[in-house]
């Protein structure tokens, strides 16, 4: 369960979020600038609310007026970017291994079979990130994501820098990644009918504000 | 080349040496200041970096000069360093190595810097999302996808020490065996009546090694643009 009640001023837009997220895919729903990377990036620990708690299962990784921060390479959140941000100096495999190791996990064989099975990405771990189309880079993005075994996976328009041809080859991946990776997700897009296939959730953000909160009917 | 004299080998391998040195020990400091000009802003950046790139612009006597008075047996850091941990710079090699590093140091840090800011910022938050703590940051993205920008600037630094001489002479004299490097065994053979070809000589050696520096760095520094864009 997330919860989340977080205000921050970036510049001249204000950001003041609050909600609670049970579904297993919280979709987060807005037009482009209404701040929903801001919020994402809060939740991850990259960005510090001004004002504010998020709770995650019952730990508090923020709280301002108690002086919590917990890094963000403390609180075990995974994240999946628009631009996918592949480490350029590792292939593939290395690129999957990276969070195992950073969190000093054992090696799982069959959770790592499984993921690169899920995301058909067996034929691509000798390759540099520099040699995988953009649907590819980002599959490799999902796979490195979820190997870190996260408590909550953070998907950032992933599907935002893609073509519509694209998109289509990757949905199905995701679809299949919600019903069998068994990682909560907050799934961000300003695309309706993408987060009508996957979210179980809506959050609506308008000019840094939420304006509504409930199941995927609101996208009607 | 073959008639090469003794006595300017021993010229030549020490300035290998003194070059060497003075690069291996500059380098880490080089990297983690490359890394506070790019990475962080603090009260008085602007003039540490002016401080790093003051032996390029003063006189070289001058930066010699400072540091016999900081670094010589009677100087402040000198003494101390004399009494303490037994390490003399004085007219002894290591002063050699010294005063290279000092006057190579802005050459060794530029394009150290320059590659640290052309790192994407945004894989050093993905690192951390990753579960990797700042210095695991540093060690695995950060310094990898620099490498080449550490190595240039290494390199540019080497060349820049094996051909100093002015700081060089002003604060270890010229001693052969000791403190005579390429640059000041070419200074005493032009004053000596027939020094001329040994000068020569050695002359050749200073080209060869410094195109060779120079060479290199251009090349470190395509394996930097390559590595980046993740070929």
């Amino acid at each position: 369960m997330l919860r989340v009640d977080v205000e921050k001023q970036l510049g001249e837009f204000s950001l003041q979020a609050s909600f609670t997220g049970e579904g297993r895919v919280i979709g987060l729903f807005g037009a482009s600038g209404a701040g929903k990377t801001s919020l994402v990036n809060m939740i991850a620990g990259l960005l510090r609310p001004d004002r504010g708690t998020i709770v995650l299962d019952g730990e508090t990784v923020d709280d301002t007026a108690a002086g919590i921060h917990v890094p963000a390479w403390r609180r075990r959140i995974g994240y999946v970017f628009q631009d996918a941000r592949l480490f350029p100096h590792l292939n593939v495999a290395q690129n999957l291994d990276y969070g195992r190791k950073m969190n000093r996990l054992a090696p799982d064989p069959a959770q790592h079979a499984r993921v690169i099975d899920l995301l058909d990405i067996g034929t691509l771990l000798d390759r540099r990130p520099g040699k995988l189309s953009g649907g590819e880079r980002q599959r490799v993005a999902l796979g490195r994501a979820l190997l870190a075994k996260p408590r909550l996976l953070l998907l950032d328009e992933p599907l935002g820098a893609l073509d519509e041809g694209r998109k289509l080859e990757i949905l199905p991946y995701l679809v299949r990644l919600r019903d069998e990776a068994n990682v909560p997700m907050v799934y961000v897009s300003h695309d309706a009918a993408e987060l009508r296939q996957l979210a179980t959730q809506i959050v609506m953000l308008k000019q840094g504000r939420v304006t509504s909160l409930g199941g995927v009917r609101l996208l009607a | 080349m073959s008639d090469i004299s003794p006595a300017e080998w021993t010229a030549i391998l020490l300035s290998l040496r003194v070059a060497i040195i003075a690069t291996l020990v500059a380098t880490p400091f080089g990297i983690a200041l490359a890394w506070l000009l790019a990475r962080r802003d603090f009260w008085g950046k602007s003039m540490l970096d002016a401080i790093v790139h003051l032996p390029l612009v003063l006189p070289p006597v001058v930066t010699g000069y400072l540091l016999l008075l900081t670094f010589g047996r009677r100087g402040l850091v000198g003494g101390f360093l004399a009494d303490h941990l037994g390490i003399v710079f004085s007219f002894r090699w290591t002063g050699a190595a010294l005063a290279c590093g000092v006057m190579s140091f802005p050459l060794l840090v530029r394009p150290m810097r320059l590659s640290i800011e052309a790192i994407d910022r945004r894989l050093e938050q993905a690192a951390e999302t990753l579960g990797a703590a700042p210095w695991k940051v540093f060690f695995t993205v950060t310094l990898p996808l620099a490498l080449p920008g550490v190595l240039a600037g290494m390199v540019l630094g080497f060349a820049k020490a094996i051909g100093e001489f002015g700081a060089t002479i002003t604060f270890v004299s010229n001693i052969p065996g000791e403190t005579q490097t390429i640059s000041s065994a070419i200074y005493s053979l032009i004053q000596t009546p027939d020094g001329d070809a040994a000068a020569g000589r050695l002359v050749i050696v200073s080209i060869v090694l410094a195109l060779g520096a120079l060479i290199a760095a251009e090349w470190f520094a395509r394996r930097a643009t390559q590595r980046l864009h993740g070929n």
